[in-house]
């Protein structure tokens, strides 16, 4: 069934083949840099740089020092100060900003009776993110204001503090969320999204029948074309640690063993499910469509990259079980960030060992189908 | 000499095109059926509404006021129970685990000092996932805070109080706000993909040369080459436009004709961006990956997952180079907030400019490989 010299040409025969494609080459290796520097750089869960405009009503000092409180903070810049409450459609309509804080004539005059003054934010809801975050800071600006004006009246303490702490990312750095599952991103486009031309290509051009036409079974066909593509991926996922932890100071607190062997197994499995696309496709235009759709959009939406699984109905959270980049990005980040071992990680490893060998078969099998 | 005019010579190509899609049955359907998969998957993954974060309790003090601040965690929905113990060594197993991303433990002692005003909980976040442990670590604060105040009834009113509203998604849900991003997603994939990989189909099969000794000029080759691919953008545009309503339920507050004036502006930058790529490659192997090199950059700096204003002010600038930006504001502001064009020109010119940059310089490109 599996002959050495056999299997070896093939993958000599694939691996001429992706090198006379230089640019192909260069691609894959070019691809998770550009995308490492780019999410690196330029994206950004933060928050920050919230414009709002002021509605001052009451344009006492009071008002003026809630304001300022505002200009100081980081988080936010003050870009229009409108007199009219009508004013703040338009602002909010052009998405001149996001958030308007109204301050209402009675502002001073109810503090300095020691009644509770009111003050507005109207947020732009259509950005829900932002807005909750923005909600958030806002109440604790005002709130902090408000406990420098008791503070005259003498201190007050509520009885409970939260004391809060954050594990393994201290200061909330996104890029030491997305670097990790960056990884894990670039292996599906690489290794699902690539390998799912390499069977409809031979029919397109007519090779298939050549390779039909020799003594080699279906078995080292698939291994043949899994083994050059495994070796590119493992490269890949190097190189992309290396960038991470020297460009963008990723913590990488784990074994670099630990991270090697369940990749090995990722990227087989993903490998095997591209050329199963493959070989049921025929033309690589349907190729990368249904790759796209099988491998792409999957590792960035359902693997927990950037939305969390927990967050989703159960019929979607069932079907993020048969994709092995939820149990490799588990695994990425716990060698990352957490400093986690096979103690803690077997269980996904199994997982993806499972899911290799069944998509490889799979691959063999309705590879077969398309010979005879 | 009677020649066939221009009109007919681009209608025999775009029939020719059309003919050539819808042979392959299978494509067709991939072409329709997939934007929709993409529109649910979307639809429903995509939600950054931080809830039911699964949370592991330490109790060491086991007293009733320990136990009624645990409740009004998990009261609030924002929270959920995903196992409790008395040691914290578990504490540290289950979010090693990533069994939970909340640990919550209140210390021995707690109803005592919580009397004497000095008691202090511990929250510990997983902050792997930032954007979530961010949200979380809010809400914790807040309901720890509303704990404490409902339990201190001598504290005197606050002297500041904040009322605040949302408009457009007064509920702030966070798909209202996705969903109309995703038709700009979708159709940029799908616009780009097929025409970088149809043009290099023929460059490799050796078509394109029998193409070029046609009478056909090149101007009229790529007029006939991305024509057939705008009109199955623009149904699905409609198609997922319509799925967002009805099964979204997402609103829609704008101009439908609008929106669809829109989705053929963008589309010619888009479906440029694939001509561009179609001349740069020999093999649908490389359009494939140079396209991701396209693809995600459009994806990532469009202001779609992650907010353009956080970006560094030169990124900011490069956005504007970007027509999924663009279109994406013009859909949630139609969608959303009903603005029609006296507030979205500057979107719209923007979309036009960048179409007729990116069309022409791919024609020139196209022009110069094809002799």
């Amino acid at each position: 069934m599996l002959d050495r010299t056999r299997l070896m040409a093939v993958i000599r025969k694939e691996v001429r083949q992706f090198r006379r494609d230089s640019r192909s080459l260069v691609l894959a290796f070019v691809l998770p840099i550009v995308l490492l520097v780019f999410f690196g750089y330029a994206i950004t869960w933060d928050v920050n740089d919230i414009r709002m405009a002021v509605v001052d009503q009451d344009h006492g000092s009071r008002a003026r020092a809630l304001v300022d409180a505002f200009r100081a903070a980081k988080l936010f810049r003050v870009v229009a100060t409108p007199e009219r409450t009508a004013d703040i459609r338009p602002l909010l309509d052009r998405s001149v900003v996001r958030m308007v804080l109204v301050i209402p004539p009675t502002f001073s005059k109810d503090l300095g009776a020691g009644r509770t003054a009111h003050v507005q934010a109207i947020m732009d809801g259509s950005d829900a993110n932002t807005a909750t975050i923005a909600i958030g800071y806002t109440q604790a600006l005002v709130q902090q204001y408000g406990a420098r004006l008791e503070a005259a009246n003498g201190p007050i303490r509520l009885p409970v503090e939260a004391r809060t702490r954050v594990w393994f990312n201290e200061e909330l750095s996104s890029s030491n969320m997305i670097v990790p599952g960056l990884v894990v991103l670039i292996m599906m486009i690489i290794a699902g999204l690539i390998t799912s031309l390499t069977i409809a290509r031979e029919w397109e051009r007519g090779t298939m029948e050549q390779l039909a036409a020799t003594p080699v079974t279906r078995l080292e066909v698939v291994l043949g074309k899994i083994v050059p593509f495994l070796v590119i991926g493992m490269v890949d996922v190097a190189v992309t640690s290396v960038v991470g932890v020297l460009l963008f100071h990723v913590p990488f607190r784990g074994n670099a063993l630990f991270l090697a062997g369940p990749t090995f197994l990722f990227l087989a499995g993903t490998l095997g499910l591209g050329l199963a696309i493959s070989a049921v496709s025929r033309t690589q235009l349907l190729a990368t469509q249904i790759g796209m759709l099988a491998t792409f959009l999957p590792g960035l939406l359902l693997s927990g990259f950037m939305y969390p699984i927990e967050n989703m109905p159960p019929v979607l959270q069932l079907i993020t079980y048969f994709v092995p980049a939820r149990y490799f990005l588990v695994v990425v980040r716990g060698v990352f960030l957490k400093g986690v071992g096979p103690g803690v990680l077997w269980g996904q490893a199994v997982l993806m060992l499972v899911y290799a060998v069944a998509l490889i078969g799979l691959a063999v099998r309705s590879f077969r189908k398309e010979i005879t | 000499m009677i020649a066939p005019g221009r009109m007919e010579r681009v209608r025999e190509l775009v029939r020719k095109e059309l003919l050539q899609v819808f042979r392959d049955p299978r494509l067709v359907r991939m072409v329709l059926v997939a934007p929709v998969i993409q529109l649910l998957a979307f639809g429903y993954a995509v939600s950054t509404d931080v809830r039911d974060t699964s949370t592991f309790v330490v109790d060491e003090d086991h007293t009733q006021a320990s136990r009624d601040l645990a409740r009004s965690f998990f009261a609030s929905g924002y929270f959920r129970l995903a196992g409790s113990s008395d040691r914290p060594a578990d504490l540290v197993k289950a979010i090693d685990s990533g069994r939970a991303l909340v640990g919550l433990e209140i210390p021995r002692g707690f109803a005592r000092k919580a009397a004497a005003d000095a008691a202090s909980v511990q929250v510990i976040l997983d902050g792997t996932s930032s954007n979530t442990a961010t949200v979380a670590m809010g809400y914790a604060g807040r309901i720890v805070q509303s704990w404490a105040q409902a339990r201190a009834t001598g504290l005197p009113s606050p002297p500041l109080d904040l009322r605040e509203r949302a408009w457009f998604n007064p509920a702030l849900k966070s798909r209202d706000y996705n969903v109309p991003a995703v038709i700009g997603n979708v159709l940029m994939i799908l616009s780009l993909m097929l025409t970088a990989l149809a043009v290099v189909r023929e460059r490799e099969m050796g078509t394109l040369e029998q193409l070029m000794v046609s009478p056909l000029t090149p101007g009229e080759l790529i007029v006939g080459k991305t024509v057939p691919f705008a009109l199955l953008c623009m149904v699905d545009l409609v198609l997922i436009s319509t799925v967002a309503l009805l099964w979204f339920r997402v609103p829609f507050h704008g101009n439908f004709l609008l929106l669809l004036l829109a989705g053929a502006l963008y589309l010619v930058s888009t479906l440029g961006f694939g001509l561009l790529i179609s001349t740069f490659s020999n093999t649908q192997q490389e359009a494939v990956l140079t396209s991701f090199l396209f693809i995600m950059p459009l994806l990532l700096l469009s202001g779609f997952m992650f907010p353009v204003t956080s970006m560094p002010v030169g990124f900011q600038w490069l956005t504007m180079l970007n027509p999924v930006r663009h279109f994406l504001e013009i859909v949630r502001a139609i969608f959303l907030k009903g603005a029609g064009l006296d507030a979205l020109w500057p979107q719209f010119l923007a979309l036009a400019l960048i179409g007729t940059g990116v069309l022409s310089l791919s024609a020139a490109r196209f022009r110069k490989t094809a002799t």
